[in-house]
This record gives structure tokens, C-alpha cells and sequence, in this order.
């Protein structure tokens, strides 16, 4: 039972990297940007939600109400100011604006929030649980947050699929120039894709935040296990992150039942041996080809 | 006994960062550095290595107050050494949580800054480093909040080979095994206890030294393993601490790893009667932001305003300088509080017994010092091993306080190790 528990929880961790990896997925695929301030920004929209917890009252899921749109403005701005510059500096660039932020808005938080841990409280929810079976509890919180991230993919996919904005933003992202021929303005599609983006990171990071506590350090994990999502399940595809979560979340969780010195080694190691294997991932899309 | 930022994966972006930044502190640091300590003008060069910012900052939040209250009080009353009267200059450095940067700003101390005396506190990731620096300088060093047998065999000391120019004061193993078992035995168990060991310093060294020190007394540790820090599932534990029955949970981890598993304790139906649980309960921070489980966790306990001890220098009491920290930062008394300050008083009592500033005779002064200070009476001369002072330990339990100026109260429960700490009730098992 100890192994189809393993699984199980492995399944819905899956799900929250998934959740947490959706906009990385999303960023890379429409513009090659490996966005390192992803993980930072996730515990800025849990700050976000703190300080409105805290000065309105509002549980942190209705706080998702205001840190979504203001997070999917950052997003926007964040595009259009800095990281269309940072494009046309090369592929390096990118990557070294991104670390920076990540720096410099760790240090803000850290000055802002100071080192303590804090929490999003979601009351009764985050501590109870389904017994299924004896040793097979599922938690509801932790389902709940797989079930968001599934939600989440399954929009960002039907969004790039049916609406023109997606369909223009897959067309970017294939070929910029000839898209541009058409008349597509690829900087508003791509302040549209890091909006969005930042949205999901949003949303991700009100889940990390009433899931364990977090401090202005708390990024790096995060970036970490979301960026393997991607990896595994194949650069800009929005369907194999989840099955890269997904992946990842299982080997972990196997690998700590076996002994639990195994379980982050044994997400790494499933992680290599994708990139050993299939460089571009179990799902690679090919949008990003 | 510490947050150990020695994980390298998770951490890298932020200690790749705390790299980068290291340049920019550097430069403004040095241009007002003017080379004291050199004796003529009469001042003192105090340095002090602590992480402020980074994974281990919580450690570093007392400093400022701390600082602030020294400066102002050497301001008042100058040291005063063999007839001289010194003006005393602070110089803190932050070691950006990085073990590697806290040695190098322990040698620009030393090298830039004229440091007479060197200290550093919390982590052996800290501690260590700063102390390697002053032993290959010749400079007076003095650490604390870190475990003394990382401090002392974790840098090669061994009974003979004892070290020259640097000296720790805390407590050990043997303190937290000793009082986590007195709070065990104040409930009603199995005697089964489930650990909770990472794979850093900290976890190794409990993990090595806790079962022989357990096991003769009745009590069977289920230990499912070293985990990596960092660990976003921890039902492979939860699900062996179940099989086993495991009443009492004990562990070393950190804070959000601890919250991390708590919280799946709690969806999966695990409930231990007590947890004792070091690093990730040390912070009232910590404990709120676990929420209302976390009320009846139980940790070790090194200093508290109850503590029934003074300062030497600005004579007050355990209590009167919680309550001036807490006046002075609106916030929750924390353990540090008070070895920070102990820090300068036994740099203060070392210099007045040396009678001298020279490094040598710091030392020596250092080698058999006795003081007593607001976290206890030290004494270098009746160490476990050279180099080593113990400070008293005892064990408390975060109780939730109704409507209470802070939302968890850290009450001490255990006072076996340290009897002239005063207790303010029993265990409690833990809400079923």
C-alpha cells in the first residue's frame, strides 16, 4: 500500500509543479525567454496575497481576485519594459535580466517582509484529508491544487488553440517575421504571453504559499522543480509540463519510499536522464521545434 | 542547530546572488573603514561576522538591536583596559547566509577593518569559517549559537590539539538528547519516536549521536532516513512514523520543510502525542506562520526572559532586555537576543582580563575566562573540551495564547539539564 500511496501523492505533487510550471512553459515556448525570476515572482504573489489577507480580511483564494490582474499587469509592463529590451540583446540576455530581477526582488521582499516565515492560512482545508484506505489518505488541499494546475494547462491550451490572440501567439512564437508579415504585433503578443503567464504564477504561488510556509528565499526551490517540469516534459509544450510534473512528482515520491535520502534525488536523476535521452523532452512540441 | 544553507541545489540562485552582491557591499563598506585598532587613537575594533540576509537571516534579526544598544552603551562608558580608556567601533558584516563569504569578510575584518577581536554567531556555517580566518591570523575570535561539537571536532579539534585564538560558548548534543528526553518522559507513550533527519550538518550529527543516547533508555527510533532539504513530500515518512506507531515525532529540520510536513501529517491522520522539533520552531515567526497546529510543538530552549540571569554590562536582567527588544522592535522576543549581547560581554571581560589589547594576551585571558552573563555563568576552564564554555539548556512548548500580546508563548516545561531555570508548567500532549 506504502508504494500506491507513493504514486498517489506523487500524482497530486505532480500536479502543483505543473501548476507552478505553466507559465515558465508558456514563456519559453512563445519566446525562448528561460525566465529565472519565475520563482521569485511566485513568492511575490504570495506577499500579495498576505498583505491582503492581512489588511482586508480576505482569504487568500479570494485574494487570487486582485493578485491575478495585478500580477498579469506586472507581467505586461515587465514585457514591455524590460524583457523586449533584454530580447534584442541576444539569448544571453534575457537570462541575465531574469537573474537579476530574481535578485533584486528577493532583496526587496527581504527588506519589505523581513526573513520571517509566513503562511497563507486556508483554515480547516489545508489539514484535512480523505482516508481511502488504510495508509491512503488524500489530502484535500493537495488535490485541490493538482486539479487547479490541470485547470490551468487545459486553459492555457484551449486559449493558444481557439482564440486568435493564442492562435497569433503560436505563429510568433514559429516564426516572428513572417508572423509580423501578417500583420501580428509580436511585442503585444508577447507582453499578452508574459501577462498570462504571470497569472498562473499568481495563482501558483497562493497554492505554494498555504502549502508550506515561505520567506524571500523561498524562490529557488520553486524555480528549481518547475523548471524540471518543463524539461521533462518538453520545452513549450503546455501539456507535457503537466506530464512532466507529473513524471517528476512520481520519481520523487518513489524514490523517497524507497529511502527517503532517494526522493529530490531521484526527480534530478529522472531529469538527466530525460536530457541524456530525449534532450527535447517526453512531449516535445512542435511550435518549438 | 541551525537553518543550514549547505543544500546546494534549492539554494543556488540565492547564494549565487549573495556573490554578486558581494562586490557592491564591499565598496561601500571599505570607504569607511579608516584602519582602527591601531592603538594610538585609543579605539577598540570589535568585528562581527552575522548572516542578515539570505536563508539563515531570521539568526541575524536581534543584531541590529543588539549592535545599536552596544554602541550606545560603549558610547557612555568607554572599555576601560590597563589604564586606557578605548573608544569601541562595531564593524558588522553580513555573511549573506554563505559560508564562504563569511570567511572572506572575517579576513577583510582582520585585514581592512584592524579587528582586535573577531565575533560571529549563528550556524556552524557561520561560525566555523570565521573562525578558521581568525586561527590562521592570530585574532581573537569568539562565536556562539551553534552546537560546540561542530564548532570544536567539525574544525579538527581533538582532546590534544586544541585551537589557539578561538573560543565558543553553547550547548551540545548531549544537552538536547538529555532534555528532549525528560520532556518525553513527562507524557504517557509507546516510547516509539519517529525522526525527522535532513541530509545536512545538523541531521547527520543527530542522526549519528541520537539513537545511542535513546536507546538505553526504552525509547526505539524509526528513522526512514536522511532527506534532502528542500523535500516537498514527506508521505514516506509519515507513512513508517504510522506503521511504527511512532507517538513521540522528533526532528532537526527546517522551517519550511517542517511546515511542509506537518501539514501532511495532518491530512494523512498522523498524530503524534509530542513533537519535539529544533531549527524549524525556534522563531515565533516560524510558529505563526505554521498556524494553529503548531500549538503544544515543543523545541529546546537556550535562552528566555525567565532565564534568572544579568547582564555585566548593562545590568539587566533576561527579562529587562527582552522587554527592551521588544519595546525598541515591536516585535516577539527570540532567542538570540540574548547571545548576541552575551557576545560583547564576554569580549568585555576578556579585554579588561587580558589588561591589555594585544591579541596574545586576549587569548590567553580567553583560555580561562569566567563570567557571568545574561544567558548564563561561562567558564572556559570547565569546558567538554578546550575552547568550549557551556551554556545551560532546557525545553519548552509553543502554547497558543487567547487574545494574548503575541499569538504563541514559548513556556518553558523541562528543567532537568539546568535546575535554576524556572519552569512555568508540563508537557502537554499534543491536541488529538
Amino acid at each position: 500500500m506504502s508504494w500506491v500511496n507513493a504514486v498517489v501523492q506523487g500524482v497530486l505533487l505532480g500536479g502543483l509543479y505543473a501548476l507552478v510550471a505553466a507559465g515558465l512553459s508558456l514563456v519559453f515556448g512563445v519566446m525562448r525567454i528561460v525566465n529565472l525570476a519565475h520563482g521569485v515572482l511566485a513568492v511575490v504573489a504570495a506577499y500579495g496575497a498576505l498583505v491582503l489577507g492581512r489588511a482586508l480580511g480576505l482569504h487568500p483564494f479570494l485574494a487570487l481576485l486582485l493578485v491575478v490582474p495585478a500580477m498579469a499587469a506586472i507581467g505586461y509592463l515587465l514585457q514591455r519594459g524590460l524583457l523586449d529590451r533584454a530580447l534584442r540583446g541576444g539569448e544571453l540576455a534575457p537570462l541575465l535580466v531574469t537573474f537579476g530581477l530574481a535578485i533584486v526582488l528577493q532583496n526587496v521582499l527581504l527588506e519589505a517582509f523581513s526573513a520571517d516565515n509566513q503562511r497563507l492560512s486556508v483554515g480547516a482545508l489545508g489539514t484535512s484529508g480523505v482516508r481511502i484506505a488504510d495508509g491512503l489518505s488524500i489530502g484535500w488541499f493537495p488535490l485541490l491544487a493538482a486539479l487547479t494546475g490541470v485547470a490551468v494547462i487545459a486553459g492555457l491550451g484551449r486559449f493558444l488553440a481557439r482564440t486568435r490572440t493564442g492562435r497569433a501567439m503560436r505563429a510568433a512564437s514559429d516564426d516572428p517575421e513572417a508572423a509580423r508579415l501578417m500583420g501580428v504585433d509580436d511585442r503585444r503578443i508577447y507582453a499578452v504571453a508574459t501577462a498570462l503567464a504571470l497569472a498562473t504564477v499568481a495563482v501558483a504561488g497562493v497554492f505554494l504559499g498555504a502549502r508550506s510556509t515561505f520567506d524571500p528565499a523561498a524562490g529557488a526551490t520553486t524555480l528549481i522543480f518547475a523548471f524540471e517540469a518543463v524539461v521533462i516534459g518538453g520545452l513549450g509544450s503546455l501539456w507535457g509540463t503537466l506530464a512532466g510534473g507529473i513524471v517528476l512528482g512520481v520519481a520523487q515520491g518513489l524514490g523517497a519510499a524507497v529511502d527517503p535520502a532517494y526522493g529530490v534525488l531521484a526527480g534530478h536523476l529522472v531529469f538527466l536522464a530525460v536530457l541524456a535521452v530525449k534532450p527535447r523532452g517526453l512531449f516535445p512540441s512542435a511550435v518549438t521545434a | 542547530m541551525q537553518r543550514s544553507p549547505s543544500s546546494p541545489g534549492p539554494r543556488w540562485l540565492a547564494l549565487s546572488g549573495a556573490a554578486l552582491l558581494t562586490l557592491t557591499a564591499c565598496g561601500g563598506e571599505l570607504g569607511g573603514g579608516e584602519g582602527g585598532g591601531s592603538g594610538g587613537d585609543a579605539t577598540l575594533t570589535i568585528g562581527y561576522v552575522t548572516p542578515q540576509t539570505g536563508a539563515l537571516a531570521a539568526f541575524g534579526e536581534a543584531d541590529a538591536f543588539v549592535v545599536d544598544q552596544m554602541e550606545q552603551y560603549f558610547a557612555d562608558s568607554p572599555v576601560e583596559v590597563g589604564g586606557t580608556e578605548y573608544q569601541v567601533e562595531i564593524v558588522v558584516k553580513d555573511t549573506q547566509s554563505d559560508s564562504v563569504r563569511a570567511g572572506e569578510v572575517a579576513a577583510e575584518l582582520i585585514n581592512d577593518d584592524g579587528a582586535d577581536v573577531v565575533l560571529a554567531a549563528s550556524t556552524p556555517d557561520t561560525v566555523n569559517p570565521v573562525a578558521d580566518q581568525c586561527e590562521a591570523n592570530g585574532v581573537p575570535c569568539i562565536t556562539t549559537v551553534a552546537p560546540w561539537q561542530p564548532f570544536f571536532f567539525g574544525r579538527g579539534g581533538t582532546e590534544d590539539e586544541a585551537f589557539d585564538w578561538t573560543y565558543h560558548f553553547f550547548w551540545g548534543l548531549e544537552d538536547v538528547e538529555a532534555v528532549y528526553q525528560d520532556m518525553w518522559g513527562q507524557v504517557q507513550t509507546n516510547r516509539q519516536v519517529g525522526a525527522l533527519w535532513p541530509n545536512d550538518p545538523d541531521g547527520n550529527a543527530w542522526s549519528a549521536d541520537f539513537p545511542q543516547a535513546v536507546e538505553p533508555n526504552g525509547y526505539a527510533i524509526t528513522d526512514p532516513g536522511l532527506y534532502e532539504n528542500g523535500t516537498q513530500d514527506f508521505s514516506a515518512q509519515i507513512s513508517a512514523y504510522r506503521g511504527a506507531d511512532a507517538q513521540i515525532m522528533a526532528g532537526v529540520p527546517i522551517p519550511p520543510d517542517f511546515a511542509t510536513f506537518w501539514q501532511q501529517a495532518q491530512q494523512q491522520g498522523y498524530r503524534p502525542v509530542i513533537a519535539t522539533v529544533a531549527k524549524a520552531i525556534l522563531f515565533p515567526s516560524a510558529v505563526e506562520a505554521i498556524g494553529p497546529t503548531a500549538d503544544g510543538l515543543a523545541t529546546e530552549v537556550w535562552w528566555s526572559p525567565q532565564h534568572p540571569f544579568t547582564s555585566s554590562l548593562t545590568g539587566q536582567g533576561a527579562q529587562e532586555l527582552a522587554d527592551a527588544y521588544e519595546t525598541d522592535t515591536g516585535r516577539q522576543w527570540t532567542q538570540p537576543v540574548g547571545f548576541v549581547h552575551a557576545l560583547f560581554e564576554v569580549t568585555v571581560a576578556a579585554l579588561e582580563e587580558a589588561g591589555s589589547t594585544e591579541a596574545q594576551a586576549v587569548a590567553d585571558a580567553l583560555s580561562s575566562l569566567q563570567v557571568s552573563t545574561v544567558v548564563g555563568d561561562l567558564d572556559w576552564t570547565a569546558g567538554p573540551v578546550p575552547n568550549v564554555a557551556k551554556t545551560p539548556l532546557v525545553g519548552g512548548q509553543w502554547r497558543a495564547t487567547e487574545g494574548g500580546e503575541h499569538p504563541f508563548e514559548l513556556v518553558v516545561v523541562s528543567n532537568s539539564e539546568a535546575p535554576e531555570i524556572p519552569t512555568a508548567g508540563t508537557v502537554e500532549p499534543l491536541p488529538r
